[in-house]
């Protein structure tokens, strides 16, 4: 009787697993498979995958006729220079906050905890009227600089420092080390799990991005990728879908590649969030 | 001169937290005065002057029929979202935590929504959705509708906030589930044991074992849930191209603050009063979340 009964629920529990990934896998399927047909055969409403006359031409039109490279480099160069900004001065204030005694530490550590709570899309009109005074509209640094520290990655870091014995640093110390070449070398490298798991969940929001760029970017030649996939859109029916899927997937597969080399560590980032 | 340690310290702590003191101060503290004092004011962005004006955009906004929509369609599309996404996480992450193969690759695979851009996923969907897409396809070789007659998902106002719904639902289950199955992990088996001795059925273990324990990570993920559905706006922008149509169904709060905003006219005021507003519901809901969880913790 007990054999039959956990058979049952073992096919149960595959069939769940095997239709949930089905139903999240289609849609890419879809797109991997629509950015290598022709337009007419997407649009003959045929439910095949696999077509016989699928090719390279919507990626070889996205890459020569459209401004996509450029597009992808802009991505690319916004993404590194902002987590780069995020690794350093999110550890050097969660170390301050949880390793230096100095006075006003915990009032700051409150005001942190408060700024927190204040929904991102509340302070839009402000940030905008301020990079617009600051001169900063259509540049980079309008993309970088206001998310250049990430207050949650703060207490992450603030709290690897605390749950983190101090003894290596004290011997530091004693060798005569100062305060910023123990931090740089002793601390940051000791840290590396908990900043490699900001570090990609930082690149990640940098890259997929889309309101920001969307208010502060006016040139085109500026644009990043969220933004870039977005000009392929047109009002009408006439959809050119297979270069749209094109240039989508190609923004996907860097994060893939991210996410497949990095795994561990997109794990431990989820871990925390649930802590919290 | 050499200071003493204590004020090396404090010199130090300073000179470590300065950078991300000033950015937050600018681009959070300053910003969140900023908006309150411009809820308050009629802003000439041209002429760069701000004129108090006192309750007038609050009042204004109590007859604003478009806006009233964009609250209504927010509350539906949270109130739609957030169970549906948490209770389906909630489901396949409890199935899923037996003693099955493959979980690893599987895990790996259905993480790729989160991974992908709401830019990249809406185009996706509306590419699945639109008049001759894969959707209607499948629904008129089911025999589900007449192959001349397929339906207008994007341009129909029943259906467009459905869509993204839909999507919505779809792509955040994965990360979810995931944290729900990494607490799942930590639940000593024992309970489970304990519970079949005394000839639990799995359903009764489900209600009585695995919903009491993942409390916490439901609090999470239904406060999580409700922040970022109320401030919903890549979604409906993209599939709107802007504009929160077809007939206002994709006008969300978050879009009607950038269409008063930056569409023309640009009432900066206004849309400051619309933000403040944005800001009390989600502070609102949050306090009843978190005030619920507490009471049911008594017991």
């Amino acid at each position: 009787m007990v054999g039959k009964k956990f058979n049952f629920w073992r096919i149960f529990v595959y069939l769940i697993m095997i239709i949930f990934a089905f139903a999240t896998l289609y849609p890419f399927l879809w797109m991997i498979s629509a950015s290598f047909m022709p337009l007419r055969e997407i649009v003959s409403g045929g439910m095949r995958l696999i077509a016989p006359d699928m090719s390279f031409d919507s990626y070889r039109h996205i890459f020569t006729v459209t401004q996509f490279p450029r597009w992808f480099v802009n991505s690319f160069v916004v993404a590194s220079i902002g987590t780069l900004c995020n690794i350093f001065l999110n550890t050097m204030a969660g170390y301050a906050l949880s390793r230096l005694e100095f006075k006003g530490r915990q009032q700051i550590y409150y005001a942190f905890l408060a700024l927190i709570m204040i929904p991102g899309q509340v302070l839009l009109v402000p940030n905008f009227m301020l990079l617009n005074a600051l001169g900063m509209i259509d540049s980079f640094s309008a993309l970088i600089v206001p998310v250049m520290v990430n207050i949650s990655y703060i207490f992450l870091m603030r709290q690897f420092f605390i749950n983190f014995p101090s003894e290596c640093e004290e011997a530091a110390y004693i060798d005569g080390l100062g305060r910023l070449s123990c931090f740089f070398r002793i601390c940051m490298p000791l840290a590396r799990t908990a900043i490699a798991t900001q570090a990609i969940f930082v690149f990640m929001s940098f890259w997929n991005e889309f309101i920001r760029p969307m208010l502060y970017l006016r040139t085109m030649s500026m644009y990043t990728l969220p933004l870039g996939l977005q000009t392929f859109q047109s009002r009408d029916e006439g959809q050119m879908w297979n270069q749209i899927m094109a240039a989508a997937t190609i923004t996907i597969v860097p994060i893939i590649i991210i996410y497949l080399i990095f795994n561990k560590y997109f794990l431990i980032g989820i871990r925390m969030d649930g802590d919290k | 001169m050499k200071l003493s340690r204590r004020t090396r310290e404090t010199l130090q702590g300073y000179a470590f937290v300065a950078p991300a003191i000033a950015t937050t101060m600018i681009f959070l503290g300053i910003a969140s005065v900023a908006v309150l004092f411009m809820s308050f004011s009629r802003v000439n962005m041209v002429q760069g002057t701000y004129e108090w004006i006192g309750l007038n955009n609050y009042r204004v906004g109590f007859t604003d029929s478009l806006l009233h929509r964009a609250i209504r369609n927010t509350l539906v599309f949270s109130a739609v979202v957030v169970p549906v996404q948490t209770f389906l996480s909630l489901v396949v992450a409890a199935v899923l935590n037996s003693n099955i193969k493959f979980k690893k690759a599987f895990r790996a695979i259905i993480f790729l929504p989160t991974l992908t851009s709401s830019a990249a996923l809406t185009m996706i969907f509306m590419f699945m959705f639109s008049m001759r897409g894969p959707v209607n396809s499948m629904l008129i070789s089911m025999g589900l509708l007449a192959a001349s007659d397929p339906i207008n998902f994007l341009r129909s106002s029943d259906w467009s906030m459905r869509v993204i719904m839909i999507m919505n639902i779809w792509s955040t289950i994965p990360f979810y589930m995931t944290l729900y199955l990494a607490s799942l992990q930590e639940l000593p088996n024992s309970m489970y044991e304990a519970a079949s001795i005394d000839g639990a059925s799995e359903v009764k273990k489900f209600f009585y074992i695995t919903i009491p324990y993942l409390r916490p990570i439901t609090t999470f993920v239904v406060l999580t849930g409700i922040i970022g559905t109320m401030q919903m706006f890549d979604q409906a922008f993209i599939f709107s191209g802007g504009d929160g149509g077809p007939a206002s169904s994709t006008m969300t709060i978050a879009l009607l603050i950038y269409r008063y905003a930056f569409g023309p006219g640009s009432a900066m005021g206004y849309a400051s009063m619309i933000a403040i507003c944005l800001m009390v519901i989600i502070l609102t809901l949050a306090f009843i979340v978190n005030r619920i969880n507490k009471e049911e913790r008594v017991y």
